[in-house]
């Protein structure tokens, strides 16, 4: 008999509200599988089972909020006896995520078919007591959203407006990421490198492929800055992995964590999974997919809790440079500021040239500077040579 | 295609990007990107559903020209003209 917990979903995660179970007790269950979903502080996240077997029970109700480790299902193998049986299962009575979760509120909607509900939507349905199955979403794209929410909300909506459960939770989720933060950098010996790198290769051979492709198969430079991430890792993989046990593991695959802003504020960071594999064109497609889903609710859990390593492009706000904070258990982040044109010493003359400054921020504890600078002078050499990034 | 009706599938394609702006205080000469919070993918995905929905092709380079909503009915209405 195993035991199927409660995963975390990152770094900043104490519990979870199981929102709805996709398994049912005697059904047969494959690694991979999405079995339930669970909302978190950063929206509705489908949890994915991690081994093969038969659902012998399931130990908690749609609706209560679960800490990360706690049981939350019992699988048995295959020929293997059914668990002798109990009275009711006690349902596990964590601390609340935040109060604005009501978890009854969030069980009406659990027995709903699926429906596609951004994460702020999610929340405030929650508070306003709607069910956003019944919530017909204004988008062209069948995403509930907030204002939809809000406007279903209209006739039953109480006296009391929900600001301060909204404030309430918004300051839960920034102690959350306070928390996780704190925890890196008490005990991750960071150290910082910024190079700045040369990319007016690698933009106008982006422009050159972009002149020939669909408008819905452009390639954003962001995917062209994560695929030469990706590449410039397989050169120095001390930056890509876990700290465990006093101890660096190094991962075989690339599972580039990459941050994405939340829309009514919050931030994730979900992982392109074997980013090493793909070319600039799949990065692409799997970047879009992964913002979309950020952004609409149904990111996987391993997608959350999987990442061997971070990065952070804050160019768009026009930030010139962005020194991160390693998300444990990871050992590095990578960070892209603004693309700007600088002046440019080329052999004795001064050019102006489109250049980008590439961070790295490291755990001292897995590898040493001298390595994190090899990173970013592979990544340099990469962007320079763009056709290579095909 | 009358400069309303260019508004209108422009509105349209910014409300299912960005389905939480404030489109009631929406300001004609000022960046949709701050005002929306929409970007570059977003951006990338409004291209997209105009060319669905109005044909037109916009080239990367032209991009800057569809900054506001007012330089966006401009550049679209002289493209669609």
């Amino acid at each position: 008999m195993h035991e199927f917990r409660m995963p975390s979903l990152g770094a900043d995660m104490e519990a979870g509200t199981l929102v709805e179970w996709n398994m049912k007790p005697g059904q047969t269950v494959k690694r991979g599988d999405i079995v339930a979903v669970v909302e978190t502080q950063k929206g509705a996240v489908d949890i994915e089972i991690w081994e093969d077997g038969i659902v012998d029970r399931l130990l908690v109700e749609p609706g209560t909020t679960v800490p990360v480790g706690e049981p939350i299902a019992l699988l048995r193998g295959e020929g293997e006896a059914a668990a002798p049986a109990q009275a009711a299962a006690p349902a596990v009575a964590g601390p609340a995520l935040a109060p604005a979760l009501a978890a009854e509120k969030v069980a009406r909607a659990a027995h709903a078919a699926r429906v596609k509900v951004s994460p702020a939507a999610r929340r405030r349905a929650a508070e306003l007591g709607v069910d956003v199955a019944r919530v017909a979403a204004s988008a062209a794209d069948g995403v509930v959203s907030l204002a939809d929410v809000e406007r279903a909300a209209q006739p039953a909506r109480p006296p009391t407006p929900g600001k301060a459960a909204e404030a309430d939770r918004a300051a839960a989720m920034r102690a959350a990421i306070g928390a996780a933060m704190a925890k890196s950098k008490r005990e991750i010996p960071h150290y910082y490198l910024g190079a700045t790198i040369d990319v007016t290769r690698a933009l106008s051979w982006l422009e050159q492929q972009n002149a020939g492709r669909p408008v819905a198969e452009r390639i954003l430079f962001a995917a062209v800055l994560l695929r030469a991430t990706a590449q410039a890792l397989a050169e120095v993989p001390e930056l890509n992995g876990h700290w465990r046990d006093g101890r660096l593991q190094m991962a075989p695959a690339v599972h580039l964590g990459v941050g994405i802003a939340l829309r009514g504020g919050g931030l994730v960071a979900p992982a392109i999974h074997d980013a090493e594999k793909k070319n600039a064109a799949e990065i692409m497609r799997a970047l879009g997919d992964l913002i979309t889903r950020a952004r609409s609710g149904g990111l996987r859990s391993s997608e959350l809790s999987d990442a061997t390593i971070t990065v952070t492009n804050l160019g768009e706000q026009g930030v010139e440079e962005v020194y991160g904070v390693i998300y444990p258990p990871q050992v590095a982040l990578v960070g892209f500021g603004k693309v700007l044109p600088r002046a440019w010493a080329d052999g004795a003359s001064i050019v102006v040239r489109q250049t980008l400054r590439a961070t790295l921020a490291a755990d001292h504890r897995a590898s040493v500077g001298h390595r994190g600078a090899l990173f970013l002078s592979a990544l340099e050499r990469l962007l320079l040579e763009p056709e290579k990034l095909a | 295609m009358t400069r309303e009706n260019i508004r209108a599938a422009l509105i349209e394609a910014l409300c299912a990007i960005a389905p939480e702006g404030d489109y009631a205080g929406l300001r004609g000469d000022r960046p949709l990107r701050e005002q929306l919070d929409i970007d570059s993918f977003d951006f990338l995905n409004v291209v997209i559903r105009l060319h669905d929905k109005l044909g037109v092709d916009i080239p990367e380079a032209e991009y800057r020209k569809l900054a506001t909503l007012d330089s966006a009915i401009d550049y679209l209405a002289a493209r669609l003209g």
